[in-house]
């Protein structure tokens, strides 16, 4: 086939078919409409103002690689006035996260960013190591999610930022859209989609990739030559999002748009107000200060299990109940440091926990 | 006719499929079998099954799928996009560089 030129400079060999928009464009057209975009994405949301101080939630793999990449350059192409930072959750998955983090570590050298590593270890006392060597690789992603949602949260505090990015990509939000219709919570499904999300005491998190393609997140990072880690977790995928993932790329190949279209959707869709009446209001975990919508927040209600021998306590009603049956938490309990959220007014009324260290 | 020489990269974890080796040298015979009895040029999909069969170590339902590379799977033809060249039914050429990169891994 003879080279087709690029639809928008009219002038070079065209190299990447947008998903979006089915243009056909050459290599430096394309750095500029993804850098654009993103950009674009950031000021229609507002979601920064000068001199905020912003962690990137870097896992080393291509996603968060690419979003410090494009953090960077626009932040000097438009002079955004934030300071950056690297935030990264280690897990203590040995053979995975220990390998990432060490191109983490290299992107800070070329990144030129401060870089804070926050672990599992630090903050629970318990790596995924030894989560899944005591309760098998069954829920072990439920524990490893709740605990990276709030060690990023923890991370962010300590670094004292206003904000924190993260790479999710349309593919992720779109997956995650149709995760939650087929599981039925509305909930997620009315909130899933926002670009940022503040609790009322929590740091603001936002998504400068919402509508930007994996397949060009990839394609940036491979034209650009970015150094990014790419290895499964050793202790099998969410196998859920598999599902609806492998499902989405069906649809993509199908038709290109299905994952835009399905953001979309997912931005129209309107909670009755007297369904949202029925929802939980947020609160703050009488145990460590960090929001929930029950007594205790998710981390610590799974920790609880951990460190009372039994696991599916915060998971399944019949783990709940078998713990409820062994009376209240002991007072020498693991506990997770108190949250305090940075630029709060902090009214401590929570009662005092003892802390235990291992 | 000689055989094709092709340059062909593993990139975002499917080396791990090819004996976590990201660049390859391969030789494919430029005229296939194709369909029922008929021959034909050897194109992408010919030389996806030819790695299935040659090089692929493991897992194959991560590289392969309905006959051609797996949805999510990005493949450049010399820094091209694959779906600016025909995709599964471009022809190679001797000396071409093939890329193929998942993007299923996490981020």
């Amino acid at each position: 086939m003879a080279p087709k030129s690029c639809a928008l400079c009219r002038n070079a060999k065209a190299i990447l078919r947008r998903p979006k928009t089915g243009q056909q464009i050459c290599k430096d057209c394309f750095f500029r409409v993804f850098e654009t975009e993103v950009h674009n994405t950031i000021t229609e949301a507002r979601l920064f103002k000068q001199g905020d101080s912003v962690a990137i939630g870097a896992s080393g793999g291509k996603d968060s690689t690419v979003l410090a990449y494009v953090m960077k350059t626009l932040n000097e192409r438009y002079q955004y006035g934030l300071n950056l930072f690297l935030l990264s959750i280690d897990e203590g998955i040995t053979g995975y996260r220990d390998d990432s983090l060490e191109t983490v570590k290299r992107n800070q050298q070329q990144y030129d960013m401060p870089l804070k590593i926050l672990s599992y270890h630090e903050l629970y006392g318990w790596t995924m190591d030894r989560v899944v060597s005591t309760i098998g690789k069954k829920n072990n992603c439920t524990f490893c999610g709740v605990f990276r949602r709030q060690a990023l949260d923890r991370g962010a505090a300590t670094l004292g930022v206003d904000h924190i990015v993260t790479g999710h990509n349309a593919d992720d939000i779109a997956e995650t859209v149709l995760m939650n219709i087929m599981r039925g919570d509305i909930a997620r499904l009315g909130r899933c989609t926002a670009i940022c999300t503040q609790g009322e005491d929590t740091i603001r998190r936002s998504k400068p990739f919402k509508y930007a393609y994996e397949k060009e997140i990839v394609m940036y990072a491979y034209f650009k030559k970015l150094d990014y880690f790419s290895t499964e977790c050793i202790y099998s995928p969410d196998a859920y999002r598999g599902h609806a993932r492998a499902f989405l790329k069906d649809l993509e190949a199908a038709r290109p748009s299905a994952i835009i279209d399905i953001i979309h959707s997912g931005e129209a869709f309107e909670v009755k107000d007297e369904v949202r009446a029925t929802q939980k209001a947020q609160q703050t975990c009488i145990r460590c200060g960090y929001m929930s919508s029950n007594d205790l927040c998710k981390a610590c209600s799974l920790l609880e299990g951990l460190e009372r021998g039994m696991s599916t306590a915060a998971i399944t009603d019949k783990g709940r109940r078998k713990l409820e049956a062994q009376g209240p938490a002991p007072d020498n309990l693991r506990t997770i440091p108190y949250f305090h959220p940075p630029n709060s007014t902090i009214t401590n009324d929570s009662p005092e926990q003892p802390q235990v260290n291992d | 006719m000689s055989h094709l020489r092709l340059k062909v990269e593993f990139g975002g974890g499917l080396e791990l499929l090819f004996s976590n080796q990201r660049k390859h040298l391969v030789t494919v015979p430029p005229v296939v079998p194709q369909g029922n009895e008929g021959e034909g040029p050897a194109d992408i999909n010919f030389l996806v099954h030819w790695l299935k069969d040659n090089l692929l170590k493991e897992r194959p339902e991560l590289f392969i799928e309905g006959g051609t590379v797996r949805p999510g799977i990005l493949v450049l033809v010399n820094d091209t996009d694959w779906e600016l060249e025909g995709e599964g039914d471009y022809e190679l050429k001797e000396g071409d560089e093939i890329v193929f990169i998942s993007t299923l891994h996490g981020g």
